[in-house]
């Protein structure tokens, strides 16, 4: 057989099919049958009217808002420095906060836990301060990058234009830079975001708990119960997709999540 | 305009700079002791090195992961490149749609993928954990598309006619692939697998829900150790977390010593 270069694209094709669409169609089988393969919408219904679940859907929303507005308020300082500063070679102190993303976030984590376990005493003490700190450890620099990136971009004669007409520093910064590095926010907040309201990990390493969206899959899993913990998978990916669709990321997020890595 | 003073700024990235190393550079200096809680007085020792290398539990968890993010990678690089060559060439709807399908993974949550991927495959098809199948598909999955996204780009930037131009000199289209667009997409290629490794290697949440009960990553071999109190080990694994500090500082400054190179090269030549 002659290989031209359509036919590359098959195997791919094929991997998208069976890998990515059909786990989605097999979890959105499974959130609306029983266990026996009866259609059913006691899953949905179940989640919704459980107050346990309920409070886990609100508390790792509220986690994941408290966290992107940390990383934002911290980033977006960091972000403009570096990228206002003349200094010539800015772009090693960026890899320097871009650098820690390459080691394992379980072993970031666990340094994080040890200093903080010597800080505090006992972790069990303020659990959603530091599952909020542990959160921001980790996803700083998904906030950092994005913003940096419009920053950098930003054409410096607006800003001198901006004081031509008589704009003061605060003035120039809220009506022309702020407007202006709005695309690197929402990305970065969207990078956050939905990390933080789905990476349990970080929650489970610093304190055993268990409220949050991500965690609840995982716990229906090692209950055995496929069908509510499909049902659960499945609302985390509608919410996701409102989420993207809100900011646009999804074009994107691709790019962000790969250039913060290299 | 007049100057502002640089010590703000200063001020934050320190302090910023502080919030993300202290931790680790902290761990890195207590796991040269033999101290075994962070804060306690200890002497130096590099037992929990040894330690490290000697335990097979530990070594063989390393070499689990290692060879899982090569395995995949390679897979997952081979099958992203030609498919974003093929996809790139196709009609514009299946085009389209790839691209659509590609993002899914992306923007998805790795909880939400690691264990749609673990129901399709051991629930529904009833395929065992241990053949490791299961993980190797998950670290595909959550790799791939990423492959898929840096090798696009570089598609695009390539001139069309240069492959018509071997087709025209009577190269056959598999040759004008390997020695026309591959050598252009390379550096697309290259960055994918890079980032497929480093994806590969940071991931918890596919793995937990894939790998077989005996095996065990980096990631979910530490999120049970935290749980345990083997002090043991979790000395030893301050070892691990200083050994790839310094792996990565060391890749950082190569990475910065080559971009360095390629800059002066092409300041070179614009001159």
């Amino acid at each position: 057989m002659k290989i031209s270069r359509k036919t590359l694209g098959i195997p791919y094709g094929l991997f998208l099919v069976l890998f990515v669409i059909a786990p989605l169609v097999v979890i959105a089988y499974f959130a609306f049958t029983d266990g026996t393969g009866h259609l059913t919408l006691g899953n949905f219904v179940g989640f919704f009217s459980d107050p346990n679940t309920m409070g886990t859907l609100l508390y790792s929303l509220v986690l994941a808002f408290v966290t992107t507005l940390v990383c934002l308020f911290i980033a977006y300082p960091v972000a403009y420095v570096l990228a206002r500063s003349k200094w010539k070679r800015k772009s090693i102190l960026l890899l320097i906060f871009v650098m820690p993303m390459w080691i394992n976030f379980t072993l970031r984590i666990t340094a994080l836990k040890e200093i903080l376990t010597l800080i505090e005493g006992n972790l069990a003490f303020h659990p959603f301060l530091n599952t909020v700190i542990g959160m921001t450890y980790d996803f700083l620099p998904f906030m950092i990058l994005p913003i940096y990136n419009t920053l950098e971009r930003l054409d410096e004669s607006l800003l001198e234009a901006a004081s031509d007409l008589g704009a003061d520093s605060v003035q120039a910064f809220l009506r022309v830079t702020l407007p202006l590095s709005t695309p690197g926010i929402v990305s970065g907040v969207s990078m956050v975001f939905l990390p933080a309201m789905t990476n349990y990990v970080v929650l489970d390493m610093l304190y055993n708990s268990t409220y949050i969206m991500g965690s609840l899959i995982g716990s229906y899993f090692s209950a055995y119960d496929w069908n509510g913990g499909s049902m659960i998978a499945l609302l985390l990916l509608v919410i996701i997709c409102i989420f993207t669709f809100l900011t646009g990321a999804d074009e994107s997020a691709g790019k962000e999540r790969g250039g913060a890595l290299l | 305009m007049k100057k502002k003073s640089m010590i703000p700024g200063i001020i934050i990235i320190a302090l910023v700079l502080f919030f993300i190393y202290a931790p680790i550079l902290i761990l890195a200096v207590y796991s040269f002791t033999d101290a075994a809680n962070i804060g306690a007085a200890g002497s130096f020792s590099l037992e929990n090195y040894a330690k490290l290398f000697t335990t097979e539990e530990l070594r063989s968890m390393i070499i689990g992961t290692l060879a899982l993010a090569v395995g995949s990678s390679v897979l997952s690089t081979l099958l992203g490149t030609t498919g974003a060559i093929g996809m790139f060439y196709s009609h514009k709807v299946l085009q389209k749609s790839a691209r659509t399908v590609n993002q899914i993974p992306v923007v998805n949550a790795d909880v939400v993928t690691g264990f749609s991927i673990c129901i399709l495959l051991v629930v529904f098809f009833g395929m065992s954990k241990d053949t490791f199948l299961p993980l190797v598909i998950g670290h595909m999955t959550l790799t791939t598309p990423f492959v898929y996204l840096s090798v696009l780009p570089k598609l695009q930037q390539m001139d069309p006619a240069l492959y018509e131009a071997a087709l025209d000199l009577g190269a056959s289209p598999s040759y004008a692939l390997r020695k026309v667009v591959l050598p252009e997409i390379l550096p697309g290629v290259l960055s994918g697998f890079a980032l497929a490794i480093t994806l590969s290697l940071d991931d918890y949440f596919v793995a937990t829900y894939t790998k077989p009960a005996t095996f065990d990553t980096i990631s979910t071999y530490v999120v049970n150790a935290t749980k345990g109190s083997q002090t043991q080990i979790k000395t030893a694994l301050w070892a691990l977390s200083t050994v790839i500090f310094a792996l990565v500082l060391l890749f950082a400054l190569f990475q910065n010593a080559r971009k360095n190179r390629n800059n002066a090269r092409k300041e070179e030549q614009a001159a």
